[in-house]
């Protein structure tokens, strides 16, 4: 076992375990954010840069520090090892540097785009963005494209970070969705226009952390914080069955695979599942899932707030964030 | 009495043949080194030399070799970077067109020390004519027997293939350069693991620049403490400079390390002096990455002292006076040469260049370009400055290769050394009646 600290929380983790996925075991705010890194899929990660960290000593026998912040997702632990994320100025400084990359060529449309709510980049840039923008000159624009007859690509919104590239290539068959073209033009495509049209393609929805990818099925009939997400399940031959159904009413308006606390899918889900069960008779429901805090689908469940007339710093709150989340789920679903 | 290693021999007629390179001396290291030598012995040998990467980043070249894992049983690979695409630096093509079998017998001395039996030269796609010339020196290398198997009827067996690139700088950096040869899309990958440990389909590799593995016939035969007799202190051996600009005498010229960049610049055996009398302006003394400096910094370092042509003087001073000696492309600003729209130019070629695998660079170079565009065509404002110098160090360092680095250092320098100019610009547009160097209609017929 290896012993490494990250903001001042020490912590045992196997040999082979990353920064990212040990500060995961931690938890919390010592979390660095991740865009492109994703655990279920082999390669990913090191592209967006938004979990660069601070390596403060190298491990106990050479306790020099690295010298350049590093990628976490992709930067094994070392015994000893002492990893600055947000007790670092320099790490948060470089954070919203990145965060601001990411958006001079984004688009904002978030009013208009079906991800918002549950977009890891607005969550991202909520936490690290600057208010303004220093960027004046013309975004780059793309057409919008279907591939195939369930997914539809707003290239403005992509923010490359080959999740799923590498979906596509780790659980379809034939490999026929890439990046063509280089530098800031650089596009997610498939090969001369061809139809995605795998069993498992919906899984590149669930995958991306933007709305670049979205499901036709589901495109502009409702807002995210509107829907409850459910935990159903039904017998699949394809997958397992188990899916997040997210219902307004008596209604099933999407189905999604089931996602962590860190945006990532429990379980990969096939298309039919996906796209074609949307009737309440097709699924067993069995639980409301857990909603955070931070969440917008939390929106207008807050807890009944008193105004304070002292405001207290963050850690002298007398409310726990664990307790404050569970008051919320039991607000949203009571 | 300048002492030459590499272009010893170039004025031979027809030294680009087998038969005459042959009556030089050439290949005699390659019978030394599989008669006389362990593959150990000769590694020592060049980490004795000192010889530093000729690519650019001046790594030690025998302790780059000894970082390959000799302990996997999987092949082995040595690749020759001839991808040579850095603006300013043309020193690879001339060796390969002028003395293509030096490289080859560079080559099988390496692989042989590194124990590869395949080694491959990835040509830069632009040197089209390059690859015929080298493919014309590996066959005569095969029909005398120094390459193929049962080399010199020892049972060392070693192939050299010649692979050429698409046109994209990014392959250059090695990681790039080994998935492009794998057939991928040219990115580079995030390190570690280095290629001495995973490199080429997974193998061992290591990957080193042309006129890096010129060399080794030398120091094969002279040994390394021979070599390192050449050039000074840690900067041991020759150099090749490829200098163009606004000079006199532009052209590739091996200097021996250690040589003044005064003397460099002003003799009429290398640069010549400014051309038509004109005051120096500025130097990027290492390919268009490195920093540039102006007059006063680059002949004299901050502290007074003369600078010379080594690693360590170049990059006295840090960034903040200093800059590198690359890979030695020699580019040389006179008076009339605007500054700005020379950066912008650089920025340009590097948002060009940018693979878009990560975002610092993907979307910094891009937005650098806009910037420096914005300010050359006077609709600058002062604020823009500070911005290009924020974004430069933004990108500095959070990449995952070091073309995000080669991006902002030629801005930042630019900055750092002449704001006057930049913020002329800003107020004064019209003003500039300075221009671009190595525009076509500044070349006189």
């Amino acid at each position: 076992m290896l012993k490494v600290t990250i903001d001042n929380h020490t912590i045992e983790v196997e040999e082979g375990t990353t920064i990212l996925q040990a500060a995961r075991l931690i938890g919390g705010a010592v979390v660095p954010p991740a865009m492109c890194y994703y655990s279920k899929l082999k390669e990913s990660g090191g592209k967006c840069r938004t979990c660069l960290v601070k390596v403060a000593q190298g491990s106990a026998r050479d306790p020099r520090p690295m010298p350049k912040l590093v990628a976490s997702c992709r930067t094994l632990v070392a015994d000893g090892m002492v990893v600055q994320n947000i007790t670092s100025p320099e790490v948060l400084d470089t954070r919203k540097a990145i965060v601001e990359f990411l958006l001079i060529n984004h688009p904002l449309d978030c009013p208009v785009c079906d991800q918002a709510g549950e977009c890891q980049l607005q969550d991202l840039s909520y936490d690290n963005g600057r208010e303004g923008t220093r960027f004046e000159e013309a975004k780059r624009t793309f057409k919008v494209v279907d591939i195939g007859d369930k997914i539809q690509l707003h290239m403005n919104r992509c923010i490359l970070c080959y999740r799923c590239v590498y979906t596509a290539n780790q659980l379809t068959d034939k490999r026929s969705h890439g990046i063509l073209y280089r530098g800031d033009v650089a596009e997610i495509s498939t090969y001369i226009q061809n139809d995605i049209t795998n069993d498992f393609s919906g899984n590149m929805i669930d995958v991306c952390p933007v709305g670049a990818l979205t499901d036709k099925s589901f495109r502009f009939k409702n807002r995210v914080w509107f829907l409850k997400p459910m935990n159903a399940s039904r017998s699949c031959s394809k997958c397992s069955g188990k899916v997040t159904a997210w219902l307004r009413g008596e209604e099933i308006y999407r189905v999604t695979g089931r996602k962590d606390q860190f945006d990532e899918v429990e379980e990969f889900i096939c298309n039919e599942c996906r796209f074609d069960k949307k009737e309440l008779t097709d699924w067993t429901i069995e639980s409301p899932r857990n909603i955070q805090r931070a969440s917008v689908i939390s929106q207008n469940h807050y807890l009944k707030a008193k105004n304070p007339s002292v405001i207290l710093p963050l850690e002298n709150r007398t409310v726990s964030m664990e307790d404050f989340d569970k008051e919320i789920n039991n607000e949203l679903y009571s | 009495m300048e002492r030459k290693i590499l272009l010893k021999h170039l004025d031979v007629p027809g030294i680009r043949t087998f038969g005459v390179f042959r009556s030089t001396g050439g290949y005699r290291s390659v019978e030394h080194a599989l008669k006389n030598m362990t593959p150990d012995e000769v590694v020592e040998e060049v980490k004795e030399s000192g010889l530093r990467g000729r690519g650019g980043a001046g790594f030690p070249a025998g302790m780059k070799w000894s970082f390959i894992d000799r302990k996997s049983n999987k092949p082995r690979y040595l690749i020759c970077n001839a991808d040579e695409s850095e603006p300013g630096t043309f020193k690879d093509r001339y060796l390969m067109e002028k003395i293509p079998h030096l490289l080859i017998e560079g080559m099988i001395c390496s692989c042989y020390a590194l124990g590869a039996n395949t080694g491959y030269i990835y040509v830069r796609g632009e040197y089209k004519y390059i690859i015929g010339i080298l493919n014309e020196a590996i066959r005569e290398a095969y029909d005398h027997g120094f390459l193929g198997k049962n080399i010199l009827g020892s049972n060392y067996n070693l192939d050299i293939h010649v692979h050429s690139g698409a046109g994209a700088y990014i392959c250059g950096e090695e990681t790039a350069l080994i998935e492009s040869l794998e057939g991928k899309r040219g990115n580079p990958r995030i390190k570690p693991p280095f290629p001495a440990v995973v490199g080429l389909y997974g193998c061992p590799t290591v990957v080193n620049n042309v006129e890096t593995l010129a060399n080794i016939g030398f120091i094969v035969n002279h040994g390394g403490s021979e070599f390192a007799r050449y050039g000074m202190g840690k900067s041991t051996g020759t150099k090749l400079i490829s200098a163009c600009g606004n000079i006199n005498n532009p052209g590739v010229y091996e200097i021996e390390l250690g040589l003044s960049v005064r003397e460099f610049l002003y003799d009429p055996k290398y640069c010549g002096g400014i051309k038509n009398g004109k005051e120096l302006k500025a130097v990027i003394a290492g390919g268009s990455s490195v920093p540039i400096l102006p007059a006063n910094l680059i002949l004299q370092t901050a502290a007074g002292a003369e600078r010379l042509m080594t690693y360590e003087s170049l990059a006295e001073g840090g960034f903040v006076s200093g800059t590198m000696l690359g890979s030695g492309g020699f580019i040389v600003y006179d008076e009339d040469a605007c500054i700005v729209r020379n950066t912008w130019n650089l920025a340009r070629f590097y948002h060009h260049e940018s693979c878009g695998q990560c975002s610092p660079c993907r979307e910094g170079t891009g937005w650098m370009e806009n910037v420096l565009h914005r300010i050359e065509n006077g609709h600058g404002r002062q604020k823009d400055i500070d911005l290009l110098v924020s974004i430069a160090s933004k990108i500095e360092g959070n990449t995952i290769c070091p073309l995000g680095d080669a991006a902002a250092w030629p801005v930042a320098s630019a900055i750092r050394h002449f704001r006057h100019e930049f913020e002329e610009h800003v107020l004064h547009p019209e003003r500039c009646g300075r221009n671009e160097i190595g525009k076509l209609e500044n070349v006189e017929s």
